[in-house]
């Protein structure tokens, strides 16, 4: 019989992992598209980091900055009443990080191909910032960042390394896909392994071909 | 003044392109003010330092008597509060939306309307520029020229206090553009603000300037009302630039203010013009003489006054007729029945009248 939570927990994670990519990371990628301000190739670089780093050495910061004993797991904790360390939601923590800085260098390249002249006509016409923002960037850039958000479900069932470091492996709780897999393989169990093999890598490629469909050209559409 | 911005702005080199310095003063009290220039002058620079998008390092701009930037006292209003109706290249009117989405868009960002006036002013509007049966219509499903209505209609929601236009016919054909100048007339009815006009085309500046503003690698090189610009090129490279002129070289070969007359040296020949002052005898400098005043004369006798006899190089159709190139860069347009009676002639006796030659000092 196999156990189907780690796929269900997975589900739940990247699901949870994406809207924060999405608005958190939408808002990141506009300030960064858009705005000029100090520091920001700082900004940009730390974005980055997530990228090249270790998963071990992302794991080992977060445990720093959110453990049982650091301001941060505190607060978390006076809040929520339960530590975020080695739950669920440190599995959430981990997928974020593992696909947000993906989403956002992307999504700032999306915002940047709006034409800039469609919102300067919008100001122009006496519309703030945030209406258009809503009005008109984001409709405009909707069907990249669509793409994108498929994308970063994809990477966020994926992420090992983080999440084992952060949520741990605890069967029935902390236990996502990867981890169940890496679970499998280690204690011989070859048929499990295989079973949650395939259904990752389907589940990966559905969400590339949505990808895929999602960014192809619209129906041509002029320069207004 | 309607319009008085003081304006300075530098670029740093970037890609291939060299550093550029935007350095110009517009004072216009004018309906219609016209930047003309060649492409990669600053006229778009200087469009949007005025509706906000761009600024200026230093300078002010005070758009009826309102400041809306002022360098020293570190303002600068926001776009959204300049209530300037921006008409951009290709028109930007928002792909997603429609004609009617577009306007609506306009008027609900505008503050201080009611439901019902915004409701009756896009009505109104949409009748007003024929966008009646086209309203429910995306931009891509619009001809280039409808487009260009919906784009004014859109900026005329707000009651724009100020309008800018950057190339609006860009990629017109005639007739299309003829309808543009029929439409902007029409918009007159309802707007009175100040309007910039950007473009390239002399033809286009002829029809629309009451001032201009001609300009050249982030400088104005002439500015006035349009008569006094095209009538009376500042210097040799304004003339030059404006391209209706024959321009040959000159000396001035005698004055006399009694007899109100100037005798030129024109390629040898004398050429008499009014009495010049301010000149002295031996001045060299150039005469313009606007091509569509120079004439082709029957040369039975040697060159007179005022006439010189020049060798033809080519002969074109052109709208009016007949564009005759001559040596020295001489241009002549005649008409068709004129040169049936000249075909063939290898030189031909050119004439311009006294009162069409313009002296440009070197």
């Amino acid at each position: 019989m196999i156990d189907w939570f780690p796929l269900w927990l997975s589900l739940r994670v990247a699901a949870v992992a994406t809207f924060f990519v999405l608005t958190a990371g939408t808002f990141v990628a506009y300030l960064l598209s858009h705005k000029t301000f100090r520091g920001k190739s700082l900004v940009d670089s730390l974005i980055t980091l997530p990228l090249v780093l270790p998963p071990t050495v992302l794991g080992y910061y977060l445990l720093v900055l959110v453990g049982r004993h650091s301001p941060l797991g505190h607060l978390y904790e006076g809040v929520f009443g339960q530590p975020l360390v080695f739950t669920w939601q440190a599995a959430v923590v981990a997928a974020f990080l593992h696909s947000a800085p993906i989403y956002i260098k992307a999504g700032k390249a999306v915002l940047e191909t709006v034409d800039r002249r469609y919102e300067w006509a919008a100001h122009s016409l006496g519309a703030s910032e945030w209406r258009t923002f809503w009005r008109i960037t984001l409709p405009l850039a909707w069907r990249g960042l669509s793409s994108l958000a498929s994308l970063s479900f994809a990477r966020s069932l994926g992420d090992f390394g983080v999440t084992i470091m952060v949520a741990g492996n605890i069967p029935g709780e902390t236990q996502t896909l990867s981890v169940a897999i890496f679970d499998a393989v280690e204690s011989g169990n070859g048929r499990l392994a295989r079973v949650l093999v395939i259904v990752i890598s389907a589940a990966a490629l559905a969400l590339l071909w949505a990808a895929g469909y999602l960014s192809r050209p619209a129906r041509a559409q002029s320069a207004g | 003044m309607r319009i008085d911005a003081r304006l300075i702005k530098r670029l740093p080199p970037s890609g291939g392109s060299d550093a550029f310095e935007l350095n110009v003063h517009l004072k216009s009290d004018a309906g219609v003010t016209v930047l003309l220039g060649p492409s990669g002058a600053g006229k778009t620079l200087t469009l949007n330092c005025l509706g906000g998008f761009a600024t200026p390092d230093e300078g002010r701009i005070l758009i009826n008597d309102e400041l809306y930037f002022d360098a020293p006292a570190k303002l600068h209003l926001p776009p959204q509060q300049r209530r300037c109706g921006y008409i951009f290249q290709d028109h930007a009117l928002f792909p997603h939306m429609t004609v009617r989405e577009n306007l609506r868009f306009a008027a609900n960002a505008g503050r201080g309307n009611s439901g019902l006036n915004r409701h009756r002013r896009i009505a109104d509007l949409l009748e007003a520029f024929e966008l009646g049966e086209l309203a429910g219509r995306k931009p891509a499903q619009l001809s280039g020229g409808q487009k260009q209505r919906a784009a004014l209609a859109r900026m005329l929601v707000n009651d724009p206090r100020l309008l800018l236009l950057d190339e609006p016919t860009r990629g017109l054909d005639g007739r299309l553009r003829q309808a543009f100048y029929e439409l902007l007339r029409k918009l007159r009815e309802r707007s009175q603000a100040p309007m910039v006009l950007v473009t390239h085309d002399l033809e286009e500046c002829m029809e629309l300037a009451g001032h201009v503003c001609l300009m050249d690698a982030g400088r104005f090189t002439q500015c006035g009302p349009r008569e006094r610009v095209f009538a009376r090129p500042a210097n040799i490279e304004v003339a030059r630039a404006l391209g209706i002129y024959n321009i040959l070289p000159a000396s001035i070969d005698a004055l006399d203010p009694g007899r109100d007359l100037s005798r030129l040296g024109v390629l040898g020949r004398p050429w008499e013009v009014p009495y010049l002052p301010g000149r002295l005898i031996g001045d060299q400098g150039y005469v313009c003489v606007r091509q569509a005043e120079t004439r082709v004369v029957a040369h039975d006798a040697p060159p007179s006054v005022n006439q010189l006899l020049l060798r033809v190089e080519s002969a074109t159709q052109s709208l009016r007729g007949m564009r005759i190139q001559f040596e020295h860069a001489v241009v002549a347009e005649i008409s068709e029945a004129e040169y049936a009676a000249c075909r063939g002639a290898e030189r031909l006796m050119v004439e311009v009248p006294a009162a069409a030659i313009y002296f440009v000092g070197k």
